[in-house]
């Protein structure tokens, strides 16, 4: 047994620590800070000078003095990937919640820490491998049933050489921490396979043959992303604006109904009371394309605002590597953090207590990278076995007084697929999801025809521009056919961009419905009418305003789906110009 | 070990370094100058180099001053005896009332479980139709005030605390005017109330940094009381004047600052606090109340702004009244459905009635011409704001809701409303339909 390698604290401000060693210091290695009261507080290296490591503490450093003894773990802040972390919840540091929730209480008691998989439970094991084949890191010996998905188990990624498996067991009930393989490198040292092993947080898991471009669409069901800002399996996203916009709402409507195998959800550093609804809702809720509880596809990452600053900046690569393990499964994953800005002003915090050279608005110089490397993890990805797995990762953003100009929206920007600008003004109006249509895009492929898009489109700048004109000389100012314009946009807003998350059919519209509807659409936008006055064309345009709305609430299939359609023909066509007259 | 220092190294705005061994982060110091006794915080250490916030401020400290390391980080005491008592910014009585030094609990402690917080479904009642109605208060709900000086938020706030259903207030004080101060007192002594209140006032002429500890005293015992089956609503009068102490901290320091001058970790500060509220399962509760004064009435302000990002909406008061936009319960969609069941409908479709008021009134300033319907948008907004937003107006939430069908009824037809039919046939007062 080598000994501990230890220093001792020799500065502490908010939570950081700087501490002089003994012997080599490793950049991000874990160590654990022991107070008076023989409490473990986990902390990560994150600035060497000479043989003094500055380390974050992930949790108060109320009481911790000068001397006190830091223990080193001699590895990087990890995480356990194996199976079993569907369904669960834990802290930006990979804990359980619900198991400290047992054990402690209502608080998170400093210093509680738990095993992140459940190492009693048994899981099927079927091996894919035999005695003599060759094996690497990535390809799996075998797989496990989890919920409804195949969970490969894999050689650990950073076994990067040729092996050759040696032994493995049977089919059979197996523990996470049972020995199931034994396969030997070339100069005959054999490595005992588990269910389960670690990962540094911060680094990518590249254990797959090519990183592809980005092409499917990822189907979220709400229209005015998948008809005009589309994101796609493997894709990036971002979602600024300022509070109460609907960003939260907005990722989770996006939780429940996207078509993605796996939804991780990192709340990081915003509200606690979100994921509670996330909690205690999504048990009871079922996942319609699989009939099963939706928990049963989600991992949720909590790191909300009063809990410790050091843990939430870990959070999001915590998420994130378990999104990279997932994909590993051919599984298309969805990473949804809320909110990136919380993130990065962690960042901001940490690196305000190194006294670094700061940037724009105080950030460091570094979190654009940052930020940078944060969504480069996303991607499809061809796996070793031939298949294909994804990650799409969407983040929200919290801009300072909501001006888009500030640094950690324009750093996004840079790096992302698709942009959903949230507007408070649509917020305001109540027109949700406040996606703002004009200002918003996406460099993804809709699954509509893009020239209907942008006839819609075109509809949408007009409408506004007309929009803009009558403020200044009113309607009576504003010629009949520009007044229609406007209606036209008003009423493609109000059917189509707008969504009721809170009724059961409009919450979500499946690509079939999408197509169907946006053709209905379409066909009116580009119709021509006969209004005797702007009075007639508004109360058209209002009337079938509601009708499309009651349309909207309908579930396609049905009768009742068929004649509200044909109802809505009908009055279309009483008003539409016909060349040759009546 | 040697706990008491007679040599103060650096005076620097309200913070002192001293040479000191075996000191503890976040520990408590007692400084005793000419002028008495001062406590302060230890907020960094850096080798055998101490330093600390002095919460009386550091006028008057002299080198040679004595400063006494007590061994224990910020405690409060904790008892049924501190009802109806009044103390200061340390937790020292600020009235005639004896010393408490019953069962001492740490301030700032743990954050709560998400795992075991719940929905909150519990609606607090105030009688303030702005409120109920249309953006209703919920147990363990936290939410501010976002107004400016000179307007009676804290009128507002005293008179939630006497209306709301809660078993017990909490004032928590900073820079809060004297005067303020005395109203409080009285209003709530006047309503009977103040036996089962405790204030932390820190006031306008009290040194600033002391009114740094005043949310953590007040969020301790309430959250104490609400593991014990109280539910507490805690006052926070004036969160702006906290944020700037925090501020003027960090400049001291020399902390790289943000955004105009506000340190880096305003937002994770302020949520510590924020999210101190919660509706514990099989015990009681914590609501908070704040206000947040916005400097130049600018929103987007880094106070406000992050005050926005943590809170569960916000109620904007301007002009004497809760505005209709802006204003936001978060948490009212939890409470609303199961109230009557026109809550809802009322809600959303006095406001867009409202809105479309504003847009007419809007285009009637600029001098366009007013139709019919126009004309009816008029005289529903004048009423809706004298009878419904007005701060005076002191009714029951189903009292409330029967007004809103009255001014509907005096102003428009039914179909004008586009509320649901089955709910016109069963509220709409016949009154109107005879007017018709
Ligand atoms: N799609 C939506 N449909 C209806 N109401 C919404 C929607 N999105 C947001 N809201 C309303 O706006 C409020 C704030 O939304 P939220 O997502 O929490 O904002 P943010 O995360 O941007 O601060 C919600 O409490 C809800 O009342
Ligand atoms: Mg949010």
């Amino acid at each position: 047994m080598n000994e501990v390698k230890t220093g001792k604290i020799a500065g502490i401000t908010g939570n950081m620590i700087a501490v002089e060693v003994d012997g080599e210091i490793m950049q991000n290695e874990v160590g654990y800070a022991i107070t008076a009261d023989n409490e473990r507080l986990k902390s990560e290296v994150i600035r060497v000078q000479g043989d003094r490591a500055f380390m974050q503490v992930f949790e108060s450093t109320k009481g911790l003095k000068v001397g006190d003894r830091v223990e080193f773990t001699g590895e990087m802040l990890s995480v356990q990937l194996g199976p079993g972390m569907l369904t669960r919840v834990y802290d930006g540091l990979q804990n359980p919640l619900n198991a400290i929730a047992e054990k402690h209480g209502f608080f998170l008691v400093r210093g509680v820490m738990e095993d992140p998989l459940d190492y009693e439970s048994e899981w099927e094991f079927t091996p894919l491998v035999k005695k003599g084949d060759k094996v690497t890191g990535g390809i799996a010996v075998g797989w496990v049933p989890e919920g409804i998905f195949e969970h490969f188990i894999f050689v650990p990624f950073h076994l990067r050489k040729e092996y050759t498996v040696k032994s493995i067991v049977d089919k059979g009930l197996y523990k996470v921490k049972d020995v199931i393989a034994v396969i030997e490198d070339e100069r005959g040292r054999e490595i005992d396979l588990k269910m389960y092993f670690s990962w540094p947080v911060k680094i990518p898991i590249t254990a797959y043959r090519e990183k592809l471009v980005p092409s499917d669409p990822l189907v979220t069901k709400v229209r005015i992303i998948d008809t005009f800002f589309p994101i796609a399996k493997g894709g990036t996203y971002c979602i600024p604006g300022p509070f109460g916009a609907g960003k939260t709402v907005l990722q989770h409507i996006t939780s429940r109904h996207a078509e993605a195998d796996v939804v991780i959800i990192a709340a990081c550093g915003e509200r606690a009371g979100e994921v509670v609804e996330i909690l205690r809702e999504y048990p009871e809720l079922s996942d319609p394309r699989t009939g099963r509880s939706l928990m049963e596809r989600t991992v949720i990452i909590c790191n909300t605002s009063s809990m410790p600053v050091a843990a939430r900046e870990a959070s999001v690569y915590t998420a994130t590597t378990i999104g990279e393990y997932y994909r590993q499964m051919g599984l298309n994953v969805l990473l949804l953090a809320d909110s990136t800005s919380r993130w990065a002003q962690a960042m901001r915090e940490v690196s305000g207590r190194l006294e670094e050279i700061p940037g724009e608005e105080a950030y460091p110089a570094f979190f654009e990278s940052r930020i940078a490397q944060f969504y480069e993890r996303a991607g499809l990805v061809r796996l070793y076995n031939g298949k294909l797995g994804s990650l799409t990762i969407g983040g929200t953003v919290s801009p300072a007084g909501g001006n888009f100009e500030e640094p950690v929206t324009q750093a996004t920007l840079k790096v992302v697929g698709a942009f959903h600008g949230l507007s408070r003004e649509r917020a305001n109006a109540r027109r949700f999801p406040s996606i703002h249509p004009l200002e918003s895009w996406s460099k993804y492929k809709s699954f509509i025809g893009q020239k209907k898009i942008d006839y819609a489109r075109d509809i949408l700048f007009k409408g506004n521009e007309v929009h803009q004109m009558m403020l200044v000389v009113g309607e009576e100012g504003t010629s009949l056919d520009d007044f229609v314009i406007y209606l036209k946009s008003e009423f493609l807003d109000a059917v189509y961009l707008q969504q009721n998350a809170f009724d059961e059919v409009d919450a979500a519209s499946s690509p079939e419905r999408q197509k169907y509807v946006f053709d209905v659409v379409y066909d009116i936008l580009k119709r021509e009418y006969v209004f005797k006055d702007k009075n007639e064309a508004r109360d058209f345009f209002y009337k079938l305003r509601q009708s499309f709305i009651d349309w909207n609430y309908i579930k396609m299939d049905t009768d009742r789906f068929k004649q509200q359609e044909e109802s809505i023909k009908k009055l279309v066509e009483e008003y539409t110009k016909h060349e040759k007259g009546i | 070990m040697k706990r008491v220092y007679n040599k103060i190294l650096s005076i620097t705005g309200n913070v002192i370094s001293v040479k000191a061994t075996d000191v503890a982060y976040e520990e408590l110091a007692e400084i005793t100058t000419q002028r008495g006794k001062s406590l302060a915080q230890v907020i960094k250490i850096d080798g055998d180099i101490v330093y600390l916030q002095v919460f009386a401020g550091s006028q008057g400290i002299s080198t040679s001053d004595e400063v006494r390391f007590l061994g224990h980080p910020m405690l409060v005491t904790f008892s049924d005896n501190m009802l109806g008592r009044i103390f200061d910014g340390s937790g020292m009585p600020r009235d005639k009332g004896p010393m408490l030094t019953e069962l001492l609990i740490p301030v700032a402690g743990p954050p709560v479980n998400p795992a075991k917080r719940i929905i909150p479904r519990r609606m607090i009642r105030t009688n303030i139709p702005m409120i109920d109605v249309f953006n209703s208060l919920v147990v363990s709900q936290k939410l501010p005030i976002f107004s400016v000086s000179g307007e009676p938020y804290n009128q507002l706030l005293a008179r939630i605390a006497l209306q709301a259903e809660v078993d017990m207030i909490i004032l928590g004080g900073i820079g809060l005017k004297y005067d303020e101060y005395m109203y409080f007192k009285n209003t709530l002594e006047e309503g009977g109330a103040l036996s089962r209140s405790i204030f932390f006032i820190h006031t306008a002429s009290d040194p600033i940094v002391e009114g740094l500890m005043v949310p953590d005293l007040c969020l301790a015992v309430a959250e104490k009381f609400a593991l014990k089956g109280k539910d507490v609503l805690v006052l926070l009068t004036d969160m702006t004047n906290f944020a700037d102490a925090l501020k003027e901290i960090a400049i001291t320091m020399e902390h790289v600052p943000s955004n105009r001058g506000y340190p880096g970790d305003l937002y994770s500060q302020l949520a510590a606090r924020y999210e101190k509220a919660v509706d514990f399962e099989g015990a009681g509760s914590v609501t908070i109340l704040a206000v947040t004064t916005m400097p130049g009435d600018d929103v987007t302000h880094p106070i406000p702004d992050n005050t926005g990002y943590i809170t569960e909406g916000q109620f904007y008061l301007r002009n004497g009244r809760i505005e209709p936009f802006g204003s936001l319960s978060r948490l009212k969609q939890n409470v609303n459905a199961a109230t009557r069941e026109d809550h809802r409908a009322i809600m959303d479709g006095m406001i867009q009635l409202y809105a479309q008021y504003l847009e007419t009134e809007e285009k009637r300033a600029m001098g366009f011409r007013m139709t019919d319907w126009d004309r009816k948008l008029l005289k529903y907004g004048k009423m809706f704001e004298s009878k419904m937003m007005a701060l005076s107006v002191n009714i029951p939430l189903e009292e409330a809701l029967d007004l809103g069908w009255k001014i509907l009824a005096e102003c428009f037809r039914p179909e004008d409303t586009g509320l649901r039919t089955e709910l016109i046939k069963k509220f709409w007062p016949d009154k109107g339909a005879e007017q018709r």
